[in-house]
């Protein structure tokens, strides 16, 4: 079983950050196929939060085929997320060093080597070309 | 059927209007905020819509029947009043008895667990209670009343932080056991963003939002760039604007993506825009040049 939490200040809908922690649960092995997810009055009672909020994350995990609802007993996991290869973390891990040393020779302190890697990821990611 | 139904509402204290041209529909099922400075009308539409105050324009609908004129209504609808008021000289049980004999379908049991599973003792007197006690024996009383909707009038304004969390607990967990409707004024959009998935926005005794929240947010943008007037595509409304003698800070209702790329397109939470609601720009007045703050007090 796992304990909800909610961040006030992350920008993030509330009805997500319970999608993103049962995902990262999932991810590192902390919840395994079988695991039950607490019941939506759990999570209200623990969180004060609407229980249509609870409700809809649990759809949104259950349409992602993560979990399933059984009526009468509750949410289980039944599905994984599927993690890379062995090693790969490892070698990504390498290459983003060699970057960063790259960043700091070149005069990069650590907030703008921050701020330039969030500007390109935004921009990768919405995919743009690196001018 | 909508838990409640105004058109063209309206309310009148001699040539002053405390509520006006209010139309809205609050769906059933839904937890609302109702939010707006002191004096904005919020006091006086929960009044309107449990029947202690009669419109002088246009009509309300309570769960479908008018308030005033169909009683029984009542019957289905809970309220908790401004500062909770309890007979500070009743015992928790007294009240209780209280509550039993005015209501037909008063729940003993549910009211007496509930209070129980607080550790709130039905022999003290409501005067020696504490705050937090005293608003969540005023909750267990309007819960009592198995009531299809509930409004509460600023539940939670003087309670402390831990206190507050639990009444908003107890609430939600009423909600998650009945799907009760309830409607929730408060100051305080931090709990309102956690609790509600509807809000309504009153500003000078006139409603400028009533929507699902995730809708409301996912038409309004936070743009910010330099100094330039806020047109273009995209851009539907200014909600409210400021102003440096570089840079511009938009609150905007969208249409469509902003096309202009000069400006940084955010998105906004809760608080962010009910401040820029609050603070809307008058049509027709000079931008006001002072720096996005947040406002102190009004919220």
């Amino acid at each position: 079983m796992i304990e909800f939490y909610l961040d006030g200040k992350a920008g993030v809908a509330p009805y997500l950050q319970l999608v993103q922690q049962v995902k990262q649960a999932v991810r590192v092995g902390l919840l395994k196929p079988g695991d039950q997810l607490p019941t939506v009055r759990e999570v209200v009672a623990g969180l004060a939060i609407n229980p249509n909020t609870v409700l809809k994350a649990y759809r949104e995990l259950e349409h992602a085929r993560l979990v399933k609802g059984r009526p009468g007993q509750g949410t289980f996991i039944v599905g994984t997320i599927p993690g890379p290869p062995p090693g790969t973390y490892a070698r990504l891990r390498r290459g983003l060093r060699r970057w960063l040393d790259d960043a700091q020779a070149a005069g990069l302190d650590e907030e703008s080597i921050a701020a330039f890697v969030a500007s390109t990821l935004r921009d990768a990611l919405e995919g743009e070309e690196v001018a | 059927m909508s838990a409640i139904d105004a058109e063209n509402l309206g309310r009148r204290y001699g040539s002053h209007w405390a509520l006006r041209g209010c139309s809205l529909q609050i769906p059933t099922g839904r937890v609302v905020g109702l939010v707006g400075p002191n004096g904005a009308g919020k006091t006086t539409l929960l009044h309107l819509a449990v029947g202690l105050l009669d419109p002088s324009e246009g009509r309300i609908a309570t769960l479908g029947s008018d308030p005033r004129r169909h009683r029984e209504v009542l019957e289905r609808v809970g309220f908790v009043a401004q500062d909770t008021p309890l007979y500070p000289t009743f015992t928790v049980a007294d009240t209780l008895t209280l509550g039993r004999r005015l209501n037909r379908n008063w729940d003993d049991v549910a009211a007496r667990e509930r209070l129980g599973a607080l550790d709130i003792p039905l022999g003290r007197r409501v005067a020696n209670l504490s705050g937090g006690q005293r608003a969540q024996v005023s909750l267990a009383l309007a819960l009592a009343k198995r009531p299809q909707l509930l409004l509460l009038d600023e539940p939670v304004a003087s309670l402390d932080p831990l206190a507050r969390r639990e009444f908003l607990q107890s609430l939600m967990d009423a909600v998650a056991e009945s799907g009760i409707t309830v409607v929730l004024s408060s100051h305080l959009i931090a709990d309102l963003e956690r609790t509600c998935d509807f809000l309504v926005l009153l500003r000078q005794a006139e409603v400028r939002l009533a929507d699902d929240i995730e809708t409301i947010l996912a038409r309004h943008r936070l743009l910010i760039g330099p100094r330039r007037h806020g047109t273009g595509s995209g851009i539907a409304r200014i909600v409210r604007e400021s102003h440096t003698d570089k840079q511009s800070t938009l609150v905007v209702e969208v249409d469509g993506p902003i096309a202009d790329p000069a400006w940084s397109v955010n998105e906004i939470d809760l608080e962010e825009l009910v401040l820029a609601y609050l603070g809307e720009t008058v049509r027709g007045s000079a931008p006001a040049v002072v720096p996005l703050q947040r406002v102190e007090a009004g919220v």
